[in-house]
Formats: structure tokens, sequence, C-alpha cells
């Protein structure tokens, strides 16, 4: 059936997955994970100009927006040798720190919660119950009973209209749902406010970068944005940043350890072995040097034993993927040869993704990885937040291996890097009152053949761009995307994949409603929508289940 | 609940979430403006939010794309999304916002086309491979193809969403190696074209609120875009145009001239060439827009830009 198409470079996927997993005793015993759309971006850039590639590779992803830009921005500087002015610098973090801001409070409200929270059983909520639970759990702005009432009456409202919306036919009612009413209207209520807020978020993205998604100040050599380094517009960053960095420490933080108090069981389950980091967020000028969430790798979860992470160790396999056959090759020799085929997960080859390996390792890549990586490191902020969530749930530090820890991880790096974000906007200020403005270095394209990378670490996890130029054209791009990374398939020695692996031995109570399997999937925050397929060899029954 | 009723909760709601009613009333106004209504439509616009007949369905599909014009949307205020899916949309299928997963999430797409046949508002985001019977794109097993030519023939109306849905965007760059097409021309049907990398949520609110309001699509230019909003050049629009006229051009990043305000021009701005109204509009909540920022326009609400604007840090 399959017919040969030469698509050479092949990109990355960023929207529809499939997952396929088969279940023994109630338990996941072997898991698949596919990719099924191509677009082909690294093969559209080629022949193009190495400055104009960060507009191309940005539309990677508008959930995970700006980092792709950011990452390919580095490559070309790499290559080119320049270093970006110290204002350029602090932008870019103050950027990519809002990034995770609200990158990370959307991902547990909009896309992670409802695993956990049972819309529906906060209908039966008692208000005065409820408010006096949150005011003992949180310090939002807003609560009391009458607001309470008041949400419930505007969902009641909506159900009573026949018309559910989104919230039609969920897993509502599902024996794994845990928390009782109050808990689940205290999280309906704050899934709206969330909602609001994170509108005003990415607000911070607007002002230094013009526009969210997709903002449009970065350039090879700095940033264009300097005629809003004046007060108004700095404070204007500020006070959204500070309105975000407290609903964070008041309530998202909070939220996520209330929910883990019924989920303790989940502390043990979706774990993985190897754990890799490219860090970000420089500190300083100089490559490589001085990150705030610093780089490394994480074997065997030996946390003792923190190792240098090298991207000349990076290599991708294509073996279990629609592709020519070949061996595993670095993302400079990167070279890709499509061949759709059938979709045969068992022997065969079942996905658009290829298999990126560490020194031959399958490596978890993400919030979780950062956390561990940087509390191996000693780094202060993380490893306190880190020590206050394991007393507060009173868990072993074993339980940060699993579905629970990576949740927990994200929230806390959200927390550490908000924190931190205000500090760079005080460097700027200092800089700029020193009347130090400078926001870009100049360049010339040389005819030269050259090479580069951008190694970055974003929401999702450890995101790299390798660039060959010539003659002032792109020669080659490839880029080794987060998703690859958790998501891609088994390679030529049958490792499984991070997801792949995390998925076995999850517990799944109805195979026709597997809520477990959607947990551990998005815990690993893929922006994706997903094609799983859940075999019960028993009845021999397949359910088609989409992760949405 | 009866109409006032249904105001009255709706303005007490707003209170709470610290808006005004005379602030949303100028919201209208401004939505009303860039709909090119007349002031006597303010009050129906607010009606639309206040107190909406019935919730008018929406079905969602997703083809190759990045989400970002759902990210956009869901960055929309007055009306924020809460109120688009709670009271005045009913949202019938959506992969990024549903809560329902598996048979049952495709149990409401077909629930949903059935049951409200010739009805319900299909939007579109992304691009449909149209090469090797469109192998590269799949939903549940099906191709784009077959999905989007099942939904959108049931449709009362289909919104295309952003570049890709309108025109291909990025992943019909040459060569594309997919071959994508926008989804009016891969399914052979007529589209309302919002455009944008990604598309203004303003001006697709705009679009949606005009439907609710009127009935019927806005007036559309020769690329099938709403004339409300891309009706003039972001150039004729831009705040920089007197410096252009002055012959007064920005040459640098992070320059004097920039700060200036100065023109982007020579930079490779593709405002004179870019129909969208992205100077007026602005983006979240009127913060700001790319020039705004320092950086030129790279026309992204044009067809095939992503060939036809690039190398985009030269004049064309």
């Amino acid at each position: 059936m399959s017919q040969r198409i030469t698509i050479d470079p092949m990109t990355r996927l960023e929207g529809h997955l499939r997952i396929e997993v088969e279940v023994a005793d109630g338990k996941v015993t072997n898991a698949w994970s596919s990719g099924q759309l191509f677009r082909g971006i690294e093969m559209i850039l080629q022949g193009r100009n190495p400055e104009d590639a960060h507009h191309f590779v940005q539309r990677s992803c508008g959930v995970c927006t700006y980092v792709h830009a950011l990452s390919s921005v580095r490559a070309v500087e790499d290559a080119l040798g320049i270093e970006v002015p110290e204002n350029a610098r602090l932008i870019r973090n103050m950027l990519h720190g809002a990034q995770y801001m609200h990158d990370h409070i959307v991902h547990f409200y909009h896309l992670h919660a409802l695993d956990w929270v049972d819309i529906v059983s906060a209908l039966k909520a008692d208000p005065q119950k409820t408010a006096r639970i949150a005011e003992g759990l949180t310090d939002a702005q807003w609560g009391g009973t009458p607001y309470y009432k008041s949400v419930q009456q505007r969902l009641q409202t909506f159900v009573d209209s026949g018309q559910l919306g989104i919230f039609e036919n969920a897993y509502w009612g599902h024996s794994a749902y845990k928390m009782p009413p109050e808990s689940n209207l205290i999280a309906a209520s704050h899934y709206i406010e969330a909602l609001r807020l994170q509108a005003k978020a990415a607000r911070m993205h607007a002002v230094f970068g013009g526009k969210n998604p997709h903002p449009q100040s970065l350039v090879v050599g700095g940033v264009t944005s300097s005629k809003d380094l004046s007060a108004d517009r700095i404070a204007e960053f500020l006070y959204i940043w500070k309105e975000t960095q407290k609903f964070i420490k008041d309530v998202y933080i909070p939220d996520v350890v209330a929910a883990a108090k019924y989920y303790k069981d989940w502390g043990g389950i979706g774990g993985t072995t190897n754990f890799l980091c490219w860090g970000d967020f420089p500190q300083g000028n100089g490559k490589d040097e001085n990150l705030f969430m610093p780089r490394g790798l994480i074997q065997e979860r030996d946390i003792k034993n923190l190792r240098e992470a090298d991207q000349e160790k990076v290599a991708e396999c294509v073996t279990r993927g629609w592709y020519e056959k070949d061996r595993a090759r670095h993302p400079f020799e990167g070279v890709t040869k499509p061949e759709p085929g059938e979709y045969e997960p068992d022997d065969g080859r079942y996905t658009w993704f290829k298999a990126p390996r560490y020194d031959n390792l399958s490596c978890e890549v993400g919030p979780l990885s950062r956390v561990l990586v940087a509390y191996a490191n000693g780094h202060e902020g993380i490893t306190k937040n880190v020590d206050y969530v394991l007393k507060t749930l009173d868990v072993p530090a074993g339980a940060l291996f699993s579905t629970l820890g990576r949740t927990a991880a994200r929230a806390i790096e959200t927390l550490v890097i908000g924190e931190q974000v205000e500090g760079w906007v005080n460097e700027l200020v200092a800089n700029v009152k020193s009347g130090d403005k400078k926001v870009y270095q100049s360049w010339k394209m040389p005819t030269k053949e050259m090479t580069g990378y951008g190694l970055n670490d974003v929401p999702r996890g450890a995101l790299g761009h390798w660039i060959k130029i010539k003659d002032k054209k792109i020669e080659n791009y490839q880029y080794v995307v987060p998703s690859t990374w958790n998501f891609g398939p088994r390679d030529e020695e049958g490792k499984l994949g991070p997801v792949e692996e995390a998925l076995i031995g999850t517990p799944v109570a109805d195979a026709s409603r597997p809520l477990e399997i959607l947990r551990t999937v998005h815990s690993f925050d893929p922006c994706i929508a997903c094609g799983v397929h859940v075999i019960d060899p028993d009845s021999n029954q397949v359910y088609k289940v989409r992760v949405t | 609940m009866d109409d006032e009723k249904k105001k009255e909760e709706f303005y007490e709601r707003l209170a709470k979430s610290g808006v005004s009613r005379r602030d949303f009333m100028k919201y209208c106004t401004f939505l009303t403006a860039t709909m090119g209504l007349s002031a006597a439509h303010v009050t129906q616009v607010a009606d639309v939010f206040a107190a909406p007949k019935q919730r008018p369905p929406v079905i969602w599909l997703h083809f190759a794309e990045c989400t970002g014009c759902t990210e956009g949307v869901m960055r929309h205020t007055n009306p924020y999304l809460d109120q688009l899916v709670l009271d005045i949309l009913s949202i019938e299928y959506h992969e990024t916002i549903m809560a329902a997963a598996g048979h049952q999430a495709e149990e409401n797409l077909k629930n949903a086309v059935e049951k409200y046949k010739g009805k319900f508002i299909c939007v579109c985001e992304g691009a449909i491979s149209t090469k090797d019977n469109g192998v590269y794109g799949k939903i549940g097993g099906r191709t784009f193809m077959e999905v989007g030519k099942e939904v959108t023939s049931k449709a009362a109306g289909v919104i295309a969403i952003g570049n890709c849905a309108s025109f291909g965007g990025v992943q019909a760059a040459a060569p594309n190696p997919g071959g994508f097409k926008g989804v009016g021309e891969a399914l052979g049907i007529k589209t309302i074209n919002v455009p944008g990398c990604p598309s203004n949520s303003v001006n697709f609110v705009g679009t949606v609120i005009n439907y609710l309001l009127l009935g019927k699509m806005p007036a559309l230019d020769n690329s099938g875009r709403p004339l409300f909003a891309y009706g003039k050049t972001v150039h004729d629009q831009c705040p920089r145009r007197a410096h252009f006229e002055m012959g007064e051009m920005a040459t640098e990043f992070g320059s004097e001239e920039i700060e200036k305000g100065w023109c982007l021009y020579a930079l490779g701005c593709r405002g004179p060439m870019t129909y969208n109204n992205c100077p007026v509009a602005k983006y979240n909540d009127g913060t700001s827009w790319p020039v705004q920022s320092g950086h030129p326009c790279i026309g992204c609400s044009e067809p095939q830009f992503w060939d036809a604007m690039s190398p985009f840090y030269m004049p064309k």
C-alpha cells in the first residue's frame, strides 16, 4: 500500500496523535504512541533566508508560542557568533518566563483539570460548605457563599438549557473521580477564573512582542521593541505579572496540593526512567553558562548523580516511523526520507514521529525533568518548594517519578520561574535608568558555510534547533522538539518512548471509559488531539478513544 | 428565563468581574464600528451578549494547524471565552477544550451534525492535505478531507479561521510537501475567511456576532474576507504612515529612528500590500500590534504570504 515519496527533511508535528494500549487484568501492559500529522516545515525552510526561519518555526505550535522562534534566533546567532545586548537577553527571558506562567496555568486548568475534577458533581455541592473549605485553602480575591452559589447557579442554568456543548458526554461519575462535590465546585469556579486570568497574562507578550499568540518582536541580533522601553510600558508588564504571579501563588499551587491529597495513589503511577533538560534563562552573556534553570541528565532515577548534557549526544532513530531505513543520526546530519505506510504497531512502523535518543537513552523531557535536575543541582527555589510539597502531602521523594509528580513539578516551576521574572524586569529598569536602551546587535550574513544550534527548555521540555547555512541560505534545518522526546516511538532496540513507558501499569477500571489513561497522557502536556485505542484482551473489544 | 432577567444577571456578572455596564457598552460600540455598522446597532449588539435567544450551535474542526487561532480566541475579552462557551454559543465539538474523550467525543460530533443539520456554524482551523489521498493528516483514522467534507456539507455556513484554513498557511509554503490547501479550495466550497497568523480574535468574534445579529454573514472581498476587517491596507491605517510620506525610513532595528516612530518600509514592512485592521483593532485587548513593537508587518492575512512576502527583512 505504501507509496514512496521523497520528503526531505521531515518536520515535527503538532496536532494529531494516536495512542494505543493493551490492557490485562485492569492494567495497561503495552502502549504505542503515534503521530498522525505531517506538515513539512523543515523541508519548507530549505533555501530560505536564515533570519526568516523564526517566523516559520514559530508556527509549529500556537499553544507553546514564542519558544520555537527563540530557539531559531539563538541557532542563527550561534552560527554568526554574535551575542545579543543585555536588554535583549532580559526581554527574551521576560517573554519566556511569561510563556511559562501563561502556558502552565492553561494546561492545568483547561487541559488537565477535567481528568481529576467532576464538573457535574459540583452541582451537588453545598455553597456554604464550599466557601468555608475555600477560605482555608486559598487567598483568592473572590469567594464566599454568594460567589459559589452564583457559579453553581450559572452551571445549573447551563445544564438546564439542555445544550451541554463542550461538557457533553464526558466521563462524569467515573469511579476514578475522588474529589467531593464542594472541591469540584471550587475547581469549576477556578476553571472559569483561570480562563479570564490567562487572557490577561497573555498581554505580557503583547507589551514587548506586539501580540500573543505568535509575538513578533524577535529578530536575529536581539529584539525590536525598543520603543516599549518606557516607564508606562514596563509598569504595564509588571502589573500584569504581579496579578498573574499572585494567582499562581494563591490559587494554582493550593489547588494542585488540594487535589493531590485525593489522588496520592497517582504518586506511584505513570513514572519513567531517564530525564533530560537543556536548561534555560541565561543569567548573563556567554553561551550555555549560568542558566537559571540548569542543564543536565538524570539516569535511572538516580538524582544523587547529576550528569552533564551535551547536544552532541543526541541522535534520532527512524526504524519504527514511516521513513526509509536509516541509521540513527545527529540533527546536523539529519536526513529524512518519509515513506507513508500502514499503521503496524506490533512489529512494523506506526508513526510520523522519529525517536530521539540521548546517548542511546529514551528520556522524558519537561517540567518533571527540569525540576529533578534543578533539585539535584541544589537550586534554591526549586528545592524549597519541592520539599514543601512532599512534606505537605506526606509522600517520599520517590513519588516524584509519577503522573502526580509531573503535575506538581509543573506547578512548582511556574511559581519559581514566575518569581524570577520580576528580577529580570528590575535589571531592565536599572539598565534603562542608566541610559542603556540597546536591544539590537547588528550583523552581516557571510557567504561561508556555518552551523549553529539553539537549545531551550520550554514549557513542554527540551527543545533544540540545528541549522546549516551556506551562501546565506538555509542548507539544512532540523529541530528536535519536546513532543518527539516524550511521544516518540520505540527505537531499533525496541526501547519504548517515555509516554509508552509511563502508560504501562496504569490501572483502567472501565476500558470503555479509560479516564486513567488520559491522566498520564495529559500529564505530559501534549498540546495535541490524540487518537487512543484501548484493547481489552478479555473481551477482545476495541474501544476507540480520542484524547482531546 | 425571560430576556430582562437574563440581561440583569449578565450585567451583575460583569460587575463582579470588574467590568461596568458603561465599559461594556463602550466595547459594543467598538465592535459595532469594527463591523462597519451604524451606531443604531449598538444596543442590539449588546443584546446578543446579554440575552441570546438561543445558543447557536458551533462545530469547530482542527486540521493542519498550530492551534494558535484557538489560543487567540481564548484570549478574547468581552466576551471572555467562558461567556462564549457558557452563555452565547453552544460549542458542540472542539478538540482543544471539550471535556469528552474517546468514542464519546466522536459520538458528540456525529450527534451534533445530525441534530443541527443545516443550522450549525462550522469553524475550520487548519489546512487540508490533498496529496496522496490526504495521508498526511488524519483524525480517528479518517483523513482531514473526509472529515471536512462530511461536516461542512451539513453546516449553515463555514468560517475559516486563520491563514491555514483560509489559504493553506505555513505548511502550504513551497514546496508544500503534503499538498496542503485552504478549506474552501480543498473541499470546493465557499468559506468566510478570517485570516491572520493567528487570526485577530476581534475579527473572528465580529464575524460571528454579525451572523447572530443580522442572520447572515458579512460582505466579503475577492479573497472571501469580511470587508469590515480587511477592507483597507495596514499601511493606510498605520500610525507610522506620515513618516512614510515624509520619506523618514528606519534602516536598523533598535535605532533612534524606530523610537521616533519612523516608517519600517525599508526594513521589509508588508503593510502596503496587506489588508487587515491591525493598527486599529490591535491585539490582546488593544495592547499592541507588531509594527507598534518595532517589527515590520509580514503580511500574514494575505493568500500565500509565506512565499509571496518573504524574504521578510527587505523591501519588495
